[in-house]
């Protein structure tokens, strides 16, 4: 549990991890489980917007989008590193993907947020499609061809310490705000909005605050995605990788973070272990026990896997007090 | 500099075709305990909701130590001194009692994002601070052994008082309390009473109280504003108040003559 506090050593713990999935598993898992990596970061950054600020956000895949573009562009066009120091230049092109994510969130969120439920759900699912179809009709990214021979990480290792690093510092950059002041008040607005602002929050800033952090961190994920598979094109990221996000959010429960990890994570994985099942019957059963398995979680745990709990809260509530 | 703290000019509420509150005129001392009665649906908590910045008035309006609140949003009003409790309980209520008061400290945070990321100095003292100042003001009302419990693990009146309590947080120049002792038995409201007096003079508040009971409110009240229909029939000390022939009109009707 001392990782929970420890950047450094969740770090540490994660590629000791990776070295050994490097020589235990296939290239098949390996990549899997790099996409489970990307999926883990959207659904926390998504979180902090459905699940702790409460506003319902449909438009996800959108900045991620506009993260893999840039970082996807920026790494064919304008390399500039030596081939010892490229770690630096993915790290600064990521970074750059999630800044200019977080531009386009405020940009998106300062007009939208101030609407509510449903009404914000629809416009940033337009926002997300907007983006796409932009996307779909620049030539100087390939338009619908796609941007293809992306430089990926060269080794699993490397890919996999990188989607490491940048999930220790989403996973602590939205721990350490949400036990902060700044994230009691994202708490608050998803509350009750007016007594927050009779209280002096001002939930409008709140939002767009919470909105910009999940757009980096998006942004983010879709330049790992792009390095990841070496190919984007504006079909990537439609409004189903939108909806996806948020059944991780709701699936993990609405403000959990390590809830959002471990749905994130059965969400990617789920879906190709049971591949074997439809050679075994000849028929594609994957996604009806992929819905049906949602459908029953839902039913059978309305809040989610953790409900608004974290792991650690988990462990002291169940594993200690039976031990 | 007067010794007013907050004036309402012919505020004016206009919802379609009612008006809900009209040409209000009124004035609150500094360290007044004023209340404002009414019959049902006088109109009460739409003068609330327009000294807070949740209406803004349609015409007139509300000044704070001479300045205008024209225009503020409710956040800028409540960090300019004012700050309420609601008729119908607003906590938030799937956090915690302590949470719910340091959500109101928060406009006086004084770490950014920088120094919660990298956990500075800065943020340790100034987290510590706050959560020190929250437990002290919930234990004004005996809140603080409950500070790690949902908000709506509370009874009814605690909660009511852990609203006082959150108000007092904001470190406000008047709070407004909307109808404080609704829900409350006798003796309740009796004890909430001598609490309000004892937080006006501990933090040397202005309170401007909503009472639906013509009688609580007589016991602590130095002046007292009658509304019935938006507009303001009677204002005055409380023995004033008490033998106006309109109040007692508003309250329980006239006698018709034969």
């Amino acid at each position: 549990m001392k990782a929970f506090k420890n950047p450094a050593l969740a770090l540490l713990g994660l590629c000791l991890l990776g070295v050994a999935l490097n020589f235990s598993v296939n290239a098949y898992i390996q990549l899997i489980l790099l996409f489970a990596g990307v999926n883990c970061l959207l659904s926390m950054s998504l979180n902090l917007v459905n699940g702790y600020t409460g506003q319902f956000s449909l438009g996800h895949a959108g900045f991620m989008a506009i993260g893999a573009y840039f970082s996807a562009y920026a790494s064919t066009r304008w390399s500039f590193a030596p081939s010892s120091l490229l770690v630096v230049q993915y790290f600064v092109f990521t970074l750059g993907a999630g800044l200019v994510a977080a531009v386009a969130g405020f940009l998106v969120g300062l007009p939208s947020l101030r609407l509510k439920g449903d009404y914000l759900a629809i416009v940033t699912l337009g926002f997300g499609e907007i983006i796409r179809v932009a996307l779909l009709n620049m030539d100087f990214v390939g338009g619908p061809r796609g941007l293809s021979g992306i430089p990926g990480f060269g080794s699993f290792l490397w890919s996999f310490a990188f989607a490491s690093l940048w999930i220790v510092i989403c996973f602590f950059t939205i721990w350490r705000v949400m036990h902060s002041s700044h994230g009691r008040g994202f708490l608050s607005v998803r509350e009750d909005e007016i007594a927050a602002e009779a209280m002096g929050i001002n939930t409008t800033r709140m939002k767009v605050k919470a909105f910009v952090l999940s757009s980096f961190f998006a942004g983010v994920a879709g330049a790992l995605f792009a390095h990841f598979t070496n190919f984007i094109n504006p079909s990537s990221f439609t409004f189903l990788q939108s909806v996806n996000a948020v059944i991780m959010v709701v699936l993990g429960g609405m403000g959990s973070m390590t809830g959002s990890i471990v749905a994130a994570i059965i969400i990617t994985v789920l879906p190709e272990a049971l591949r074997p099942l439809q050679e075994l019957t000849g028929v594609d059963l994957r996604m009806v026990i992929y819905s049906l398995s949602l459908v029953l979680m839902m039913i059978l745990r309305p809040k989610g896997l953790f409900g608004d709990m974290e792991l650690s809260d988990v462990w002291r509530k169940y594993v200690r007090r039976s031990a | 500099m007067s010794d007013v703290l907050l004036e309402a000019r012919k505020i004016t509420m206009r919802f379609g075709g009612l008006k809900a509150v009209d040409s209000l005129e009124f004035q609150i001392k500094k360290g007044q305990l004023a209340g404002l009665i009414g019959p049902n649906g006088a109109g009460k908590t739409t003068v609330f909701n327009m000294l807070t910045g949740v209406y803004q008035p349609t015409s007139g309006e509300v000044l704070l130590e001479e300045q205008s609140l024209q225009g503020l949003a409710p956040y800028e009003i409540s960090h300019r001194g004012v700050t309420r409790t609601f008729q119908n309980i607003r906590l938030f209520k799937n956090l915690t009692v302590l949470d719910n008061v340091l959500i109101a400290g928060h406009q006086h945070v004084k770490y950014g994002l920088f120094d919660t990321l990298l956990q500075t100095e800065n943020f340790r003292t100034d987290e510590k601070r706050l959560q020190e100042k929250a437990i002290d003001l919930l234990k004004i009302f005996h809140l603080e052994d409950k500070a790690h419990k949902p908000a709506t693990s509370l009874p009814y009146g605690e909660q009511r008082k852990l609203e006082i309590v959150r108000a007092l947080a904001t470190d406000p120049k008047i709070i407004l309390l909307d109808e404080p002792a609704a829900g409350m038995n006798h003796s309740e409201t009796h004890h909430l009473m001598e609490t309000i007096a004892k937080i006006r003079e501990e933090f040397k508040l202005t309170v401007l109280l909503i009472e639906h009971d013509m009688k609580l409110v007589m016991g602590i009240c130095e002046n007292i504003i009658v509304l019935d229909h938006g507009v303001k029939i009677e204002e005055g000390a409380p023995a004033k108040v008490q033998n106006s022939a309109k109040v007692i009109e508003a309250y329980l009707g006239v006698e018709e003559k034969e």
